[in-house]
């Protein structure tokens, strides 16, 4: 494939997962600031590599590696403000603000309680949540995502809804 | 009593869970991002003495810099030109707007070149 086709189909699949990747970002990071940015560097990542992904996906939909860049890239931006020291007070409000889930759905109580639960679980099975429901992928597509087999995805999928039932009911249910 | 309450769950996930619109701002940060990363690629290129490059250990960087430039600039013109070609849209339609697209590209084309 010649540079110009390659770009092409570069900027498609740009235009076509900018949402996912974004939604993606936000319900991970949990801030609009943080978000942005993932996504601008899982696209410049994208970039330098989609040759190569091109090749390698032997035609299956490229939208399970980009969520996995963005899945790396938000696990090593954790990992390292983990490593340094504490934020400065003056950036605790865009660095570490949690979901602003009167915005995300305005204002009913159960969705919120549901968003609040979600936040209390495991990463992977708050990631295996939001790739499921905010962006609608199936088992496959997160198994591939998350560089697991399709049975350990359904089983972490199972898993994460149990739990966050248990959460959710503990607080005094969901409806 | 307990497989209700988890449908129930997954219900109110979709809801909670609905997609975010990105700002109309991040397109134009990660256009000129690209452009920068362009930039960078020559630079490094510029830079880089021609004396240095008799010995073959040094010919690396040089050619990374070259790829990276090469497809960050072509990568840019196309997003700048589609960016380009949905606002006109708004604006114009038919043969004129493919006119502007076309004469669009080659701006952007000799932009990318001019700045090597």
């Amino acid at each position: 494939m010649d540079k110009v086709q390659l770009d092409r189909e570069f900027s498609d699949l740009y235009r076509a997962h900018l949402r996912d990747v974004y939604s993606y970002a936000y319900y991970r990071v949990g801030n609009h600031h943080d978000a942005e940015d993932l996504t601008e560097q899982t696209f410049l990542q994208a970039y330098r590599h989609y040759e190569r992904a091109l090749r390698e996906s032997d035609g299956r939909p490229l939208r399970p590696w980009l969520i996995r860049i963005a899945h790396n890239l938000a696990a090593n931006l954790y990992r390292d403000r983990a490593r340094k020291p504490q934020t400065p007070i003056e950036d605790t409000g865009t660095l570490s603000a949690l979901h602003t889930t009167e915005d995300l759905v305005e204002g009913r109580d159960e969705l919120a309680r549901i968003l609040e639960g979600v936040k209390e679980l495991p990463d992977d099975r708050r990631d295996a949540l939001i790739m499921r429901f905010a962006l609608g992928m199936d088992n496959r597509e997160i198994a591939r995502a998350m560089g697991r087999t399709d049975g350990a995805t359904k089983v972490l999928i199972h898993r994460a809804i149990k739990q966050l039932e248990e959460i959710v009911v503990a607080r005094g249910g969901a409806r | 009593m307990s497989e209700p309450i988890a449908a129930d769950i997954e219900v109110l996930l979709r809801q909670a869970f609905r997609p975010v619109e990105p700002p109309e701002s991040l397109a134009t940060r990660l256009e000129s991002t690209l452009q920068e990363l362009t930039e960078l690629a020559a630079e490094e290129l510029e830079a880089w003495e021609l004396s240095s490059m008799r010995d073959p250990r040094n010919w690396v960087r040089p050619v990374i810099a070259a790829a990276v430039g090469t497809a960050a600039g072509a990568g840019l013109v196309v997003l700048r030109v589609r960016s380009q070609h949905r606002k006109q849209r708004k604006q114009v339609q038919g043969v004129e707007l493919a006119r502007r697209t076309i004469r669009a590209a080659g701006h952007e084309v000799r932009r990318v070149i001019d700045r090597r």
